[in-house]
């Protein structure tokens, strides 16, 4: 008995911050130190966020924003992994492009905007390409990474039963980059969602999860906004379980 | 092109060896390692390297197993290039050599898909390896799942299922503890009984190289030359008992002498 509530106990300790947290978001509430216009009650919140997910659009923004982030990763991945390869197989190759994809890497994908509106015009392209960019590179220079640090001593194995350079390519690095290149995807859809909300907020939208909150911002109407707020982290914070779930899978030796 | 060798290098061919070494050349960073390096491994033999500390003991067998370039000589099993050869290798870090992404059994059957054999000849394969090594753990494990011990033995059953002409091993029992390391000494004898392949072992630890062979190898510092080509024949099995073995001791003594010599020289 004791032993099942000592399980219960610590299966509910990562809560406890989150209790803490809205008993702390309420007190603040009910003391009045911040305008009740500001701060609503976390309750308000949440009938904001239930009524914007069932009867309003809320749902509907959510799904564009999921859609344009998998989409932006999607070609990323695509894109970033067999490039990622190609460049780390061969380490000179990656040395020649080594400065443009770290620079690029470094620029603030925000900072693109301009260009690929110009390029793209304001429609979706425009959002899912630039997000699209700034993962590509965090996917490929991890790919690439993972491939140049593949264990020197698996690949001399391999060649000494005879695995052509191709099949080690196949047999032994790709398996070997696994590893890193789960990083990179990480990463990688981590920042494509960043964008995707920003592009939403500032290139004509009409919706997602990023436009919600720039309009329930500029109509004030403050528990939509902490509503969208916390849809998109839980967006965020979902996504990425996802691929941490996904990469205990695959890479299941992974650390060990 | 054969007289030209036999001037430069009169060491005839010896007609029962498995490895051919000749005037073998290697150089790190400008400074040589082998210069005109000559050695026999009979077959059926297994060669322990022994040597001081950085004189090329990897090196050696690295040339030989085709796994480092050498920069002149020649290198010949029966005859044979080492296209011509099946050649196997045990490394001393089995945890970066295994691939950890593939069960201990499909480690073991790598090899053989490599070589393209069919299915039901890969099995074959595998279940004879099975019956020499009697193996009593899960193969259908991971190889993180395993001890250190049941990780060099897979590795050794890979290196060993392509029933290879040649075995070379590099310190395979070093990362082990002790008790292990007894117990795949006995393992690798067994193999060795069993099989007759032809192996050559680079060991760290004299009584080890000793205790495993049947020709020792010593060799000096850089420059590397052979100190000494010693004659171990003990019967086998060998067990503990060997080790304290009259003839073992003597031999022993009589190699770390060459040893220090070669240290202090």
């Amino acid at each position: 008995m004791t032993a099942r509530l000592a399980r219960l106990g610590s299966a509910l300790t990562p809560l406890a911050g989150v209790v803490v947290l809205l008993a702390l978001w309420q007190l603040l509430h009910l003391s009045g130190a911040v305008d009740a216009l500001l701060l609503p009650a976390p309750e308000a919140m949440m009938r904001a966020l239930w009524n914007g997910f069932v009867t309003g659009p809320m749902a509907f923004d959510f799904l564009q924003t999921v859609w344009r982030t998998t989409l932006a990763f999607g070609i990323a991945a695509v894109i970033g992994i067999p490039t990622g390869i190609v460049l780390g197989a061969s380490p000179q190759l990656y040395r020649s492009v080594e400065f443009v994809v770290d620079f690029f890497r470094s620029t603030p994908a925000s900072a693109m905007f301009p260009l690929f509106l110009v390029l793209f015009g304001v429609g979706d392209e425009a959002k899912i390409y630039v997000a699209s960019f700034g993962a590509l590179l965090v996917i490929l220079f991890n790919v690439a990474y993972g491939v140049m640090n593949a264990r020197k001593t698996r690949i001399l194995a391999a060649r000494s039963m005879g695995a052509s350079p191709a099949r080690i390519m196949r047999d032994v690095i790709f398996w070997e980059s696994l590893p890193q290149t789960f990083i990179g995807l990480r990463n990688g859809v981590s920042l494509a969602l960043v964008i995707i909300i920003v592009a939403e907020m500032f290139i004509g939208s009409s919706d997602g999860l990023g436009h919600r909150l720039i309009e329930a911002q500029m109509l004030f109407r403050m528990p939509t906004m902490y509503a969208a707020i916390f849809a998109a982290g839980a967006l965020g914070y979902g996504l990425n379980w996802l691929f941490a779930l996904l990469e205990r899978r695959v890479v299941h030796w992974g650390g060990r | 092109m054969t007289a030209a060798l036999r001037v430069a290098h009169p060491r005839p061919y010896a007609p029962d060896a498995e490895i051919t070494i000749r005037g073998l050349r290697k150089t790190f960073a400008g400074s040589p390692v082998y210069e005109g390096f000559d050695l026999d491994v009979p077959k059926g033999a297994v060669v322990s390297v022994f040597g001081p500390n950085g004189c090329g003991k990897s090196t050696l067998i690295n040339m030989v197993s085709g796994l480092m370039p050498h920069d002149g000589g020649q290198i010949l099993f029966s005859g044979k290039t080492i296209a011509q050869t099946r050649l196997a290798y045990v490394f001393q870090n089995y945890r970066e050599a295994l691939f950890p992404w593939l069960r201990a059994i499909e480690n073991i059957r790598y090899p053989l898909r490599l070589m393209g054999l069919p299915k039901h000849e890969q099995d074959r394969r595998i279940e004879r390896l099975l019956a020499t090594m009697e193996v009593r753990f899960d193969l259908s494990r991971y190889p993180y799942e395993l001890s250190g011990g049941q990780q060099q033995t897979v590795s050794i059953m890979r290196a060993l299922v392509v029933e290879p002409e040649v075995l070379f091993l590099d310190e395979p029992f070093s990362a082990l503890d002790y008790e292990m390391t007894l117990a795949m000494r006995d393992r690798l004898q067994r193999v060795f009984m069993e099989t007759g392949v032809t192996m050559m072992l680079v060991s760290h630890d004299l009584e080890e190289a000793i205790y495993m062979a049947d020709r020792i190898l010593l060799l000096t510092r850089r420059p590397t030359r052979i100190a000494a080509y010693l004659d171990f024949s003990a019967p086998r099995p060998r067990s503990a008992e060997t080790l304290t073995d009259p003839a073992f001791v003597a031999l022993k003594r009589e190699a770390l002498e060459i040893f220090q010599r070669e240290v202090r020289a």
